[in-house]
């Protein structure tokens, strides 16, 4: 094997193709929507050369930044609820009886399609009929909250299921890399006298702290791109109350048919994401590796 | 060692291959096509088998039937569902590829693509083939400076659904003005039945109420069309009244709870689920209330119309929120443009009585009622439409996109009460000075 991978040509064989097809499909548009961002289009007719004016538009429209903020905070939340995931996981991995049966289940999320997820959300969100507003009047809760209407709630009540939908991945990942723990390690620290929890938080999780960075990137950067609950649940409304930057995006070049600030907003998006995925890595960056 | 090195190198090509000959398949079929004999005319419609069998099954009918009269032209179908249908239109015409003869909606859905020289001018078969077979208002909705570029084939109006069983239950009528429809709901509400369904998620829905109160406050004159066409503004006294009587029908609880948050498939459910008593929805939903046997019987006896009040004395019931639905376009740069326009005219001729009998949709070319066996309630419909005074295309329809989606942004807000009908005026009469 050690031969195949010294010869440049097998190297640059095996690479290709998939290059290719990130530069295809990935960088090339890119650089276009970068470039649509620099026109008034459409996204029909002709395209007429404005320079910067998308760009410019962009960080002076108020819709934008607010949308940014509802990204951000769903980053937050994202990045909060991590703990917990890692909290359930630690449960999970501390050989509970039915731990298996357990981590199936809190995968199932995971298999559902984001629509399905969706519409299932809906139904429970229902001011009349809904699920969750006939437990609460159950409960004597009068004027139960209409979710998905209230400008105050819809984000957050969109959050709950975004968070639900990523628990299984999330717990999956801090699974594995638990098992990964040599068991000598634990039962030095028993044998020491640590408490389960002493050995869950001082031995556990800093151990699997690499990963758990590679985590918060993960969730943070997904959830400044999210896109998909919230397009099918409520559109980015009442009133762009629940509207992130991908759906203001989209709102944007295939509702207004402003293609060309459609992209500019896009490639924004691009451009914060970026930003923030370096601060992330330049935060979190740790200098000792860790070796069992 | 070699062995392994051959067969990752032979992976590596099978995967290139597979590639190519992936990129290489377009070319392909347009050479098989171009190969035949007849000509193709490519025709692409967006009511598929599974969700639309009535009007697919009609549309092969005329398909079949045009075939068999014109031997040397072959109809080329391509069916997508409505969202596909159009972000797939919209792609092929940024490749100049559209399909001979397609769907198309009107005034502000088909702007662009008549500034950008893709649909052809098709004044001339409305004049041969079809002089006065469009129900009048209709064309116009598909015309651009004067020129028509589309031929309708829906046209529908909306109204006041509502359950005639909850209506006997409290003892309820009809209502003439928006003061009588304003007492039905307190009763209704006293009683604990939820007034009118609204699934306001969407906006239009709440569009059409707004634009009713608009309509019957600005009495003859059509003060949003204006407002719309910059020949008026926004700003007003009708349009900001309309506004302060949407609110007042909201604190009056009229709506079903949380309506912002319902889609209109919602609301339709709850009023097909007899949970609210009024529904206002154009008359592509009369097959529901019909001839649907997925609907039960029980239901669709209990359903009945009105037309929208008049408001403080002012308006005239006879003038209507609708507007024709699609309508056919024929691409401008097409190959087969006279064989594409003959379908297009045939297809028109042929689905007027189709459209109505078989597949239960209002038609935008005349129907003769007298001579089909209809359910009554489309012949009420068919008869209103004879006597309608004004068809009112919908706002967000007449508007160009971008204007439309700030309409709808703030139909929210103001049924949310987010914003004072003062506001809800200048912030569209602002977007409208903008373009």
């Amino acid at each position: 094997m050690n031969k195949v991978m010294s010869n440049k040509w097998i190297i640059f064989l095996y690479t290709f193709p998939a290059l290719l097809l990130i530069a295809v499909l990935i960088v090339v548009p890119l650089i276009l929507s970068g470039y649509f961002g620099l026109m008034d289009w459409d996204g029909i007719g002709a395209m007429e050369f404005i320079g910067l004016d998308n760009y410019i538009a962009a960080l002076q429209d108020s819709k934008f930044w607010e949308s940014t903020l509802h990204s951000f905070l769903l980053a937050l939340f994202s990045a909060i609820s991590l703990i917990g995931y890692l909290a359930v996981a630690l449960i999970l991995a501390s050989k509970i009886k039915g731990a298996n049966l357990l981590r199936k289940i809190y995968l199932i999320p995971m298999l559902l399609s984001s629509v399905a997820i969706a519409q299932l959300w809906i139904k429970i969100y229902n001011p009349s009929n809904g699920m969750l507003n006939s437990i609460l009047m159950w409960f004597g809760v009068d004027n139960p909250p209409a979710w998905l209407a209230d400008p105050n709630i819809v984000l957050y009540a969109i959050f709950i299921p975004i968070i639900w939908q990523y628990a299984g991945f999330y717990i999956l990942i801090y699974y594995a890399a638990l098992k990964n723990i040599p068991e000598s390690l634990i039962e030095a620290a028993k044998i020491d006298g640590a408490t389960p929890l002493q050995i869950a938080l001082k031995i556990k999780v800093p151990l699997i702290m690499n990963v758990f960075k590679v985590t918060i990137v993960l969730s943070i950067v997904g959830s400044l791109k999210y896109f998909d609950l919230i397009y099918v649940m409520t559109s980015g409304g009442p009133n762009g109350a629940s509207e992130v930057m991908a759906s203001y995006m989209y709102k944007l070049a295939f509702s207004s048919y402003d293609f060309g600030y459609g992209s500019a907003i896009g490639f924004l998006l691009l451009i914060i994401t970026l930003i923030v995925t370096v601060v992330i890595q330049k935060l979190t960056k740790s200098k000792d590796e860790i070796q069992y | 060692m070699n062995l392994r090195k051959a067969i990752t190198l032979f992976a590596v090509l099978l995967v290139s291959v597979v590639m190519l000959a992936a990129c290489g398949g377009g070319d392909e079929e347009k050479e098989s096509e171009s190969a035949s004999g007849a000509k193709t005319v490519k025709f692409m419609h967006l009511w598929p088998e599974g969700s639309s069998a009535q009007h697919y099954k009609v549309v092969n009918e005329i398909i079949a039937d045009f075939e068999k009269e014109n031997p040397d032209i072959k109809i080329d179908l391509e069916v997508l569902s409505n969202e596909q249908y159009k972000d797939k239109i919209k792609v092929l015409s940024t490749s100049d590829e559209l399909p001979d003869v397609g769907m198309t909606w009107a005034a502000g859905y088909m702007e662009p693509y008549v500034k950008g020289n893709m649909y052809a001018p098709l004044d001339d078969i409305i004049e041969s083939d079809l002089s006065d077979s469009f129900v009048s208002g209709t064309t116009e909705a598909f015309a651009v400076d004067g020129t028509t570029y589309g031929l309708p084939l829906e046209l529908n109006i909306s109204t006041i659904f509502y359950n005639k069983k909850i209506f006997d239950e409290y003892g309820l009528e009809e209502p003439q003005t928006l003061d009588e429809l304003k007492e039905i709901v307190a009763t209704l509400n006293e009683n604990g039945v939820n007034p009118i369904a609204l699934g306001n998620r969407d906006a239009w829905t709440g569009s059409m109420w707004y634009m009713y109160l608009a309509n019957r406050l600005g009495g003859d004159e059509d003060v949003l069309t204006k407002a719309i066409e910059r020949e008026g503004s926004f700003e007003d006294p009708a349009l900001v009244q309309a506004a302060d009587e949407v609110q007042k029908l909201v604190d009056e609880d009229s709506f079903v709870q949380g309506f912002n948050g319902l889609a209109d498939e919602e609301a339709k459910s709850m009023f097909m689920g007899e949970q609210a008593a009024m529904y206002l929805i154009a008359t592509w939903d009369l097959p529901n209330f019909t001839t649907n046997e997925d609907v039960p019987q029980e239901f669709r006896d209990s359903v009945g119309y009105f037309k929208f009040p008049t408001v403080d004395g002012k308006g005239d019931t006879n003038s209507y929120v609708g507007g024709p639905g699609v309508g056919l376009f024929v691409s401008e740069n097409s190959d087969v443009k006279e064989e594409a326009k003959a379908f297009a005219s045939y297809f028109v001729q042929q689905w007027g009585e189709r459209a109505v009998t078989d597949v239960g949709i209002i038609p935008a070319t005349k129907v003769n009622v007298d001579s089909l066996d209809l359910p009554q309630m489309y012949v009420d419909v068919l008869n209103d439409l004879n006597s309608a005074t004004n068809i009112t295309l919908y706002a967000d329809v007449q508007m160009s996109a971008d204007v439309a989606q700030v309409h709808l942004d703030m139909i929210q807000a103001l049924f949310g009460g987010e914003i004072t009908p003062e506001e809800f005026a200048k912030t569209q009469e602002d977007a409208l000075a903008a373009e």
